[in-house]
């Protein structure tokens, strides 16, 4: 890791780590909880859509298995909640490799409409399969996390090992993404046929990234459980969260590790701030999302990389214009115009 | 009742709902072959549809003229989405218009939750041809309406694909855009004019349907995805594909959920979504290459 992205990576964590003392409501607290929990599933969604190029319209069943998962294993079995954790996730991890196989053949639209599929039968499994998931009425008493004695039994608690989770995740997702596989990968993006005559083994690449994505939204499937402590199948773990999840990313911005941090801040607290609105925030949160992703084509990392470089000129002389263009392309996912 | 004649009733449940379908598949793949996009907001149509019936028929209108409004109105709202938010998207990656017309999707059931609150209305089905029993199977009246208009939609595309000008301009526009463009054919109205159509489609089956499972603003996502899965099943981009992929689609979910398990019903449809992908990607009827898109 660079000594620049330490530096950036710390800095976060300490704006992560003294935020709850200007927030102090456990109410903010448990909004930026949920922005951590939500920020996991966009930055593995993100692995896969921004830097695979790859679409998943299903990402809600991994975020499912994450958590119910840990709800079963733990309340029925009375497992560990940390072997649950790691089970679960493993488990998801599995049912992404098999479903994964057949389902990345595809492309575009097969693809999208493949994973929405493959979402819709498990949300519907879970609302059918009472005698497992507790049906609509869902399981409740999952139990806290702790260690050795150490519960994670408050907002502010749970607020902190959510950000780390989130955190360490980001920085292992950026190195990922510098590493030769991460290289291969954009470079499937742009060409799967030119990745392949350079020896990349598209297949099994696209694979990898589809397990790991889903492992980070079981990951956050099973915080989630053991935070809220119930779980129900309706909106978070069906269709509606898969979407938020891909507006997360896409709004953020497509291969921006930031731009998924910013995705899912934005979203969450659009959802919390629309709430007031009563019954005009569905309406209103559709409208939103239709012109932003119209006029902000690069998602909101882009816009950011833009305004900055139209600023650039100005306080920096000559020299700045080159500088300022590295950084944009940078910054913009790459090769935007070439989905699927 | 014998196993014949549940099966044949199973059959006929099957086929209408198939019918509705249709309607939708026939919506997803006007649109696809017009502008390549898939519109995610299709099942809307249809709910919009069967909420303006609805309106209209509590105002005292005949359910007939409901039926004629609403397939005149609800295009209207077809061309207007496609104007506002899908032409300004020409040029970008396929993810941008998936998400845009879910976006629309999310708005338009928004706006319905507002308009007409969240309950299940209920709509008197269209008078007429009374139950008729066929081999000891019930057939409804409003079964037999959604069958017949159904089949006079599906006609009536048909020649106005063949016979009138514009149809052959949007069947050339679908066959090569830069081609239908150098013999002057203006590929913006041709996709405005699709977005129309498949909206009227929608309220058609919108409006056909309400009787059976009653209108509500939720209504639309799952007859919307529905229809999606009808369309690949028969192979996105082709029309007696989407037909025979309703119709099959409807008659497969009715057996399972008569004879399976009726909670599990509309897991059906996607399980053979996900089969037909893996196994079959172009669908029945479908030769267009998968990938690529």
């Amino acid at each position: 890791m660079g000594a620049r992205r330490l530096l950036s990576y710390l800095a976060a964590g300490a704006a992560a780590a003294l935020m709850p003392l200007v927030l102090r409501s456990p109410y903010h607290q448990s909004v930026l909880t949920f922005i951590a929990i939500n920020a996991i599933v966009a930055l593995g969604l993100n692995l896969l859509m921004g830097y695979a190029g790859q679409i998943s319209l299903g990402h809600a069943a991994f975020h499912a298995l994450g958590a119910y998962g840990s709800g079963i294993l733990t309340t029925m079995l009375g497992m560990d909640p940390w072997l649950a954790m790691a089970c679960s996730i493993a488990g998801a991890c599995l049912v992404a490799l098999v479903i994964g196989v057949p389902t990345l053949k595809l492309s575009g639209h097969y693809l999208a409409i493949a994973t929405l599929g493959f979402g819709m039968i498990i949300s519907i499994v879970l609302e059918q399969w009472a005698a497992l998931t507790g049906g609509t009425s869902g399981l409740r008493d999952i139990p806290k996390l702790q260690i050795a004695g150490f519960a994670f039994n408050t907002d502010l608690r749970f607020y902190y090992l959510a950000w780390g989770c989130c955190l360490v995740l980001m920085a292992l997702s950026a190195n990922v993404m510098d590493s030769r596989k991460g290289r291969a990968l954009r470079a499937i993006h742009l060409s799967e046929v030119a990745a392949s005559t350079c020896g990349v083994d598209v297949a099994r690449l696209k694979l990898q990234v589809f397990v790991l994505s889903a492992g980070y939204a079981a990951l956050a499937g099973s915080l989630y459980a053991h935070y809220v402590n119930f779980i129900s199948p309706e909106r978070r773990f069906g269709f509606p969260f898969s979407i938020e999840a891909v507006v997360m990313v896409v709004l953020g911005g497509l291969g921006n590790i930031w731009g998924s941090l910013l995705g899912s801040g934005t979203i969450t607290a659009l959802g919390e701030f629309l709430r007031r609105f009563g019954d005009y925030d569905v309406a209103a949160f559709g409208l939103i999302l239709m012109l932003a992703i119209i006029f902000l084509p690069q998602g909101m990392s882009g816009a950011l990389a833009r305004l900055s470089l139209r600023r650039k000129p100005k306080g920096e002389g000559v020299a700045a214009p080159a500088k300022a263009h590295v950084r944009a392309g940078k910054g913009a996912p790459p090769g935007e115009g070439s989905h699927g | 009742m014998g196993l014949w004649e549940i099966s044949l009733q199973f059959f006929f449940a099957g086929l209408t709902v198939g019918s509705i379908y249709a309607l939708v598949a026939l919506g997803f793949t006007i649109i696809f072959n017009a502008s390549g996009i898939v519109n995610f907001a299709q099942g809307e149509f249809v709910m919009l549809g069967a909420l303006l019936a609805v309106s209209l028929a509590t105002a005292g209108v005949p359910l007939a003229l409901c039926l004629v409004l609403s397939v005149i109105v609800v295009p209207l709202i077809g061309c207007l989405l496609e104007r506002l938010f899908i032409r300004p998207l020409a040029g970008r990656p396929v993810l941008t218009p998936i998400i845009v017309t879910i976006g629309a999707s999310i708005f338009m059931h928004g706006v319905a939750a507002l308009l007409w609150g969240k309950d299940a209305l209920p709509l008197a089905p269209l008078p007429g041809p009374p139950t008729i029993v066929v081999g000891g199977a019930v057939l409804q009246g409003q079964s037999l309406w959604i069958l017949g208009c159904g089949l006079l939609a599906m006609v009536a595309l048909r020649l106005f694909f063949t016979r009138t000008q514009t149809g052959r301009a949007m069947r050339a526009n679908a066959v090569n855009r830069q081609g239908a463009l150098l013999v002057g054919i203006n590929p913006g109205r041709i996709v405005m004019l699709s977005f129309g159509l498949s909206a009227g489609l929608g309220a058609l089956a919108g409006v056909l349907v309400a009787p059976i499972i009653t209108a509500s603003y939720g209504m639309g996502t799952m007859l919307g995805l529905k229809g999606f899965a009808a369309a690949i099943l028969g192979g996105l981009g082709s029309s007696p594909g989407a037909i025979v992929g309703g119709l099959l689609l409807g008659v497969l979910e009715s057996f399972a959920a008569g004879f399976i398990s009726s909670g599990y019903k509309d897991a059906v449809a996607f399980v053979i979504l996900l089969l037909v992908l893996f196994l079959r990607p172009a669908g029945l009827f479908g030769a267009r290459k998968t990938g690529g898109l």
